[in-house]
């Protein structure tokens, strides 16, 4: 178990939205605030952390036939405690992520990493695969939330900091673009991203070759 | 209950489309969006299933967990239909429609996880609407699906000819160019007329 390896694969290499690409419904729609970016980044840790663990624990009771049925139902029994968790305690998130909590359930991340990982690996493996795709999933939706909310609507946590929740604000009112906001600004946020992300893996790759080549 | 469906309708289309605004069903949306005709096979592929899955999760819903108080599975009995419902409808399209099985193929299977159709189940109920309102919802919303991966699915055809940024080849164009789709669905937001 190479517990450095998994966290750098979900971090980084292997980050669940930016290199795996799933997982996007939710990415693009709830990232308007960084209230709801944490809100539902700790919602999608904990569930997939929890799912991976039994899913791992009865990888051999299963039968190879039926296990999408069976994932499909553990998945869904822990998104809905975390629903119900939501509800009682933190009601004004439950507010503003509406149905995207139940439709965890059919989030990609959590059925993928159950079919390609935890189906495969020992539990205390499956449990640390969950904790590091988890945070690679809330580190780039606190990212897209922060640019967004930033330029956006000009503030920063709203919902977290600030008189009433408003936020700290950063850009005078009437300043922010507010197209940022709308749907248009999910898709070219997370567009920009995957793009950065690609020039940044092309750079080092381009870098490699160069130096192999200076090598002989 | 004419002005009322054609209002529905009318929503679930173009000023609610699921994909463009509500972001529901984006994998499908940005998976088999590269050739025309296989989208326009899966967006038919989800009409039907949105459809029958509005129906029976509402039968689920109004005959099942409410007189029996078990609101709070509503999540696992949603999923646990639409499973069962595609598989059956594999099933039932292979023996009666062969032609129209191998049409959709693949795609069927993969509708159980496309979360416009949990989605559809979901916002029903949070609506309260009535079994037509639902069934006319969950059509129009897989009628909406299919008009906006159409139009996507043309623009990314275009796309390939184009002459790109490397950084920006693949996904992350095929993103913006979505973006763009959905900004131009922004206008219809003047619609809400009823």
């Amino acid at each position: 178990m190479n517990i450095g390896k998994q966290f750098k694969d979900g971090l980084v290499s292997q980050n669940p939205v930016l290199v795996q690409l799933l997982g996007m419904c939710s990415t693009m729609a709830i990232t308007t605030t960084l209230f709801n970016g944490i809100g539902m980044g700790i919602s999608v840790l904990v569930i997939l952390t929890c799912s991976n663990v039994v899913i791992a624990a009865l990888r051999k009771v299963i039968p190879q036939k039926i296990r999408i049925a069976a994932y499909v139902v553990v998945i869904a029994g822990f998104v809905t405690m975390v629903d119900l968790l939501i509800q009682a305690f933190v009601p004004e998130l439950s507010k503003s992520l509406g149905v995207f909590i139940p439709l965890i359930v059919v989030n990609c991340i959590i059925l993928g990493r159950a079919e390609a990982f935890a189906s495969k690996n020992t539990v205390p493996a499956a449990a640390i695969d969950g904790i590091a795709q988890g945070i690679g999933y809330t580190i780039v939706l606190v990212v897209i939330c922060i640019i967004r909310e930033l330029l956006g609507s000009g503030t920063f946590g709203a919902g977290i900091f600030g008189v009433n929740g408003g936020g700290i604000r950063i850009i005078a009112e009437g300043y922010p673009a507010l197209f940022l906001i709308l749907p248009f600004g999910g898709f070219l946020t997370l567009g920009c991203l995957i793009a950065f992300m690609q020039w940044t893996a092309n750079r080092s790759a381009d870098k490699a070759r160069k130096e192999s080549e200076a090598a002989k | 209950m004419i002005a009322r469906i054609l209002s529905i309708s009318l929503g679930a289309i173009l000023v609610e489309n699921f994909i463009l605004v509500k972001f529901l069903g984006i994998c499908p949306f940005l998976g088999v969006s590269k050739k025309t005709d296989t989208a326009v096979g899966m967006g038919f592929a989800v009409i039907f299933v949105m459809g029958m899955a509005s129906v029976f999760c509402w039968l689920v819903n109004y005959l099942l967990l409410v007189p029996l108080k078990l609101q709070y599975m509503q999540t696992v009995a949603y999923i646990l239909v639409i499973a069962a419902l595609v598989q059956f409808v594999e099933m039932f399209l292979q023996k009666t429609m062969p032609t129209l099985y191998q049409a959709l193929g693949i795609y069927l299977p993969l509708i159980t996880t496309n979360c416009a159709v949990l989605g559809v189940a979901l916002l029903n109920t949070q609506y309260n609407y009535g079994l037509i309102e639902s069934l006319v919802y969950g059509v129009m919303g897989g009628v909406g699906f299919t008009v906006a991966i159409f139009l996507f699915a043309s623009v990314r055809e275009r796309l390939e000819f184009a002459d790109l940024p490397k950084a920006f080849e693949g996904f992350p164009i095929a993103l913006v160019s979505a973006g763009l789709i959905a900004l131009a669905f922004m206008g219809f937001s003047g619609l809400k007329i009823w």
